[in-house]
């Protein structure tokens, strides 16, 4: 309702904002990504940065180096044992609100290399993923969905409601230690070489949960954006990379319904 | 000078070295004769490049075997050398000194079979990290997988 | 003098420069480097362990994944050592089309190599724009003949998955058209520019004999003036019939290491011009009959023995060496990876330069994580 209503103020050359939206238009409109390739999916995601599919186009070409000035953390590619304490490392040290696209298979399960004895079967064991791409490697038209169902999710953001503010959600994740075994956290070994992972330490204890053994986290919504059917035909405006709430002021107009139309339908 | 067969190369060394063969049909050379069987090629025989090492673990024989791949700037195939260790305190003598080209690969093999080289200048872990305990690669490490619970059997 | 204190840095794993995740330990004495020690392992994916448990054909995606510039040489790697090992022949035209899919990749690899350099000298990605857009067209074949951009899964035992689509040849030779254009144009750019000379001339020497004696390959050793290349030093498929030349550097620095691969992509523009040229009189289909069917190529059990077999990857020479005990599935399964075994060098070509040549050497090697680590 809200919606319509802006867009008929638009009309009479009025425009409104409101503080949420401002907000979230800002953070969505530069994304800056953290030049951070590890494996092959990096060489997908520089095709993606130069000039054939253009990620300029969505504001989120500004590869930074530094963890310090990168809003979201692209992790391309398999995240080894060895490399995990790094990862973790880098995503504490980016600024919130931060965000995480797990692009390709190995990134999201361990892909094809899963069964490897020094590989992470997951980087979300660690951290919080925001959008996962399937595909070994994804094409770059993937990653630019990627980036705009997370431009969608940012968009449907309350800023009274993300996580960073409230104090739910620790601000500085665990960083594993490389120990004798495996993966420790604290001492206790949570991904041994050669064996299955333990426990994520997003659900231990100090977090308020219990150690269930689950190495899943389901209170995190996941956007798989292309192979979720449901993700389409719930939300077809967050599957199109436009929430309805942005569409009125955005670019792409034409793809929102007449206001006058859609009422005398109903 | 063109590249040596194997059968020429073993009349050469069992000329040239008597008793260095361990096992004259495959070329496995006696640990500590390595070094001068890898001189008289590399010096004598023109095959200065190392190509490929590697270690190979047979644990129903209970011994690890170290393969040297050694070929001719001049083309041809690749000679193989071959050394036979026990797998309990595995120790082979480095080439370090006569191909430091060796280096990586023997710490590769070091981390991944647990084969100590013998006069490396820095022998540690490569892939694995140094507190890492186990060698991954030898075949009774246990197996991350799924699939192998089961116990996977031939299609 | 002023005295100074030695200071160690450690550039890496995460860092824009080292073209991927890898770490070097630098020991610095105000600018200079006094030593420098790699650090592996950060993409250790476990390669070798996994084929030792997967059926020969099921290692073929995953070799894709080891050099991913450059999957169709790796694939020719493990195709080569099964046929090898379990004595497959291979059609003619299956021939070809290796080679002319490998000759693709080494200009692909070799353009982007450069262009890799030069982002590291600072250029950022200036000159990569130019190699990156040559790689889109030449990736669209890949995928035309393939299916897929990158991870092309285009070779099988005995031959190659599929047969060149029908509009492949009209493509491929839009393509060979543009790229005289394209290697003029990067060349015309790049090679008496004053920043690069600047930055490469004489960094980073490689003489021959220790170039040789550290296993060094590919473009790196040839640079360094030795010409030792395995499709004329140990020919397989139908590089016997191909007429190209091995460039030489002379000095084997930097410079000569770039120069040595504009010469390569050349070279590999001279083949595929013959290649074209010979495809259609070649005898025999993409694939050898008796392994035509997937089920063939799922219950290969090669006979007991083992091979090392070599192709030359743009990166240098790439070996398989496998061990069959008659079963489906490799005993032993070893990839000699030529980016991790041109690293043992990087040190002593460091030695001595300032901190800032270290990433331009590096680069100049042309390494990819996924082969370096496996």
């Amino acid at each position: 309702m809200a919606a319509e209503l802006q867009l008929e103020a638009e009309r009479h050359g009025v425009f409104l904002t409101t503080v949420t939206r401002f907000y979230n238009w800002g953070r969505r409109s530069s994304v800056w990504p953290l030049s951070f390739g590890l494996a092959c999916c990096a060489i997908e995601m520089m095709a993606t940065g130069l000039a054939r599919y253009d990620l300029a186009r969505f504001g989120a070409e500004m590869f930074r180096a530094s963890p310090r000035h990168a809003d979201l953390m692209i992790v391309a590619g398999t995240v080894t044992k060895k490399m995990a304490p790094q990862v973790v490392r880098l995503y504490n040290q980016m600024p919130e609100p931060r965000y995480v696209i797990s692009m390709g298979a190995c990134a999201t399960s361990g892909g094809p290399f899963r069964d490897g004895y020094n590989v992470l079967r997951g980087v979300d064991l660690l951290i919080p993923v925001d959008v996962y791409i399937p595909g070994c490697p994804p094409r770059p038209e993937a990653l630019l969905h990627a980036l705009m169902t997370l431009q969608a999710q940012i968009d449907s953001q309350q800023l009274d409601q993300v996580r960073w503010y409230g104090d739910d959600e620790p601000h500085e994740y665990p960083v594993p230690t490389l120990g004798r075994q495996g993966l420790e956290i604290d001492g206790a070994l949570i991904d041994p070489v050669g064996g299955l992972p333990l426990v994520s330490p997003l659900r231990g204890p100090q977090y308020g949960e219990q150690r269930s053994g689950e190495i899943e986290h389901p209170q995190q919504v996941r956007l798989f954006p292309i192979m979720d059917e449901s993700v389409a035909r719930e939300t077809p405006f967050r599957a199109s990379g436009v929430s309805p709430e942005i569409a009125a002021d955005d670019l792409k107009r034409s793809d929102v319904p007449e206001v006058g139309h859609a009422q005398s339908q109903r | 000078m063109p590249s040596l067969s194997a059968d020429e190369l073993r009349g050469i060394i069992e000329q040239e070295l008597p008793g260095a063969l361990h096992n004259p049909a495959v070329l496995c050379v006696v640990p500590a004769r390595l070094p001068e069987v890898a001189r008289l090629l590399c010096d004598i025989l023109d095959h200065t490049f190392l190509s490929n090492l590697t270690a190979v673990d047979y644990p129903a024989d209970g011994e690890i075997e170290v393969v040297y791949h050694i070929a001719s700037l001049g083309g041809g195939v690749p000679l193989v050398l071959r050394v036979r260790t026990p797998r309990e305190h595995a120790s082979v003598p480095s080439l370090t000194s006569l191909w430091p080209g060796a280096a990586l690969q023997e710490r590769e093999a070091y981390d991944l079979f647990g084969v100590w080289f013998e006069g490396h200048p820095d022998l540690r872990r490569v892939y694995m990290w140094d507190a890492f305990e186990g060698f991954p690669m030898r075949k009774d490490f246990p197996r991350q997988g799924d699939k192998y619970f089961a116990g996977s059997g031939e299609e | 003098m002023l005295q100074t204190q030695e200071l160690q840095i450690n550039i890496g794993p995460q860092h824009p420069s080292t073209h991927g995740v890898f770490r070097m330990q630098v020991t610095l004495d105000g600018e200079t480097v006094v030593d420098l020690k790699p650090v592996f392992g950060y993409l250790h994916r476990n390669h070798e362990q996994i084929a030792e448990v997967s059926t020969y054909i099921q290692s073929m995606p995953y070799t894709d994944r080891l050099d991913y510039f450059n999957s169709m040489t790796s694939n020719y790697g493990l195709a080569l050592a099964v046929e090898q090992l379990a004595g497959i022949e291979v059609p003619q035209r299956a021939n070809y089309i290796r080679a002319l899919m490998s000759e693709l990749t080494r200009i692909l690899n070799h353009a982007t190599a450069i262009g890799f350099i030069l982002n590291d000298m600072g250029a950022w990605q200036t000159a990569l724009a130019f190699s990156m857009r040559e790689r889109e067209k030449i990736l669209d074949l890949f995928e035309m003949a393939s299916g897929a951009r990158m991870m092309c899964n285009y070779f099988r035992f005995g031959g190659v998955v599929r047969d060149l689509p029908p509009e492949f040849m009209p493509q491929l030779k839009d393509l060979m058209q543009g790229l005289p254009g394209f290697f003029d144009e990067f060349e015309r750019l790049l090679r008496d520019n004053e920043i690069l000379l600047g930055r490469a001339v004489n960094v980073g020497i490689l003489p021959p004999e220790i170039a040789a004696s550290y296993s060094v390959s590919g473009p790196v050793l040839r640079a360094s003036g030795i010409a030792y290349d395995i499709r004329t030093a140990d020919p397989y498929g139908a590089y016997s019939e191909l007429d190209f030349d091995i460039p030489l550097g002379e000095v084997g620095d930097v410079y000569d290491r770039i120069l040595v691969r504009f010469e390569e992509m050349r070279q590999s523009y001279r083949m595929i011009n013959q290649i074209i040229e010979r495809l259609p009189d070649t005898t025999g289909g993409h694939i050898n009959p008796a392994m035509a069917s997937i089920g063939r190529q799922k219950a290969l059990r090669p006979p007991a023995g083992e091979i090392y077999a070599r192709v030359e990857s743009p990166k240098g020479e790439l070996g398989f060496y496998l061990i069959s005990d008659g079963s489906t599935r490799p005993y032993r399964y070893k990839v000699r990876a030529p980016s991790f075994i041109n690293l043992t060098p990087l040190g002593d070509m460091c030695r001595g330069h300032a901190l800032a040549d270290v990433v331009v050497i590096l680069g100049s090697i042309d390494i990819v994580m996924g082969e370096v680590d496996r």
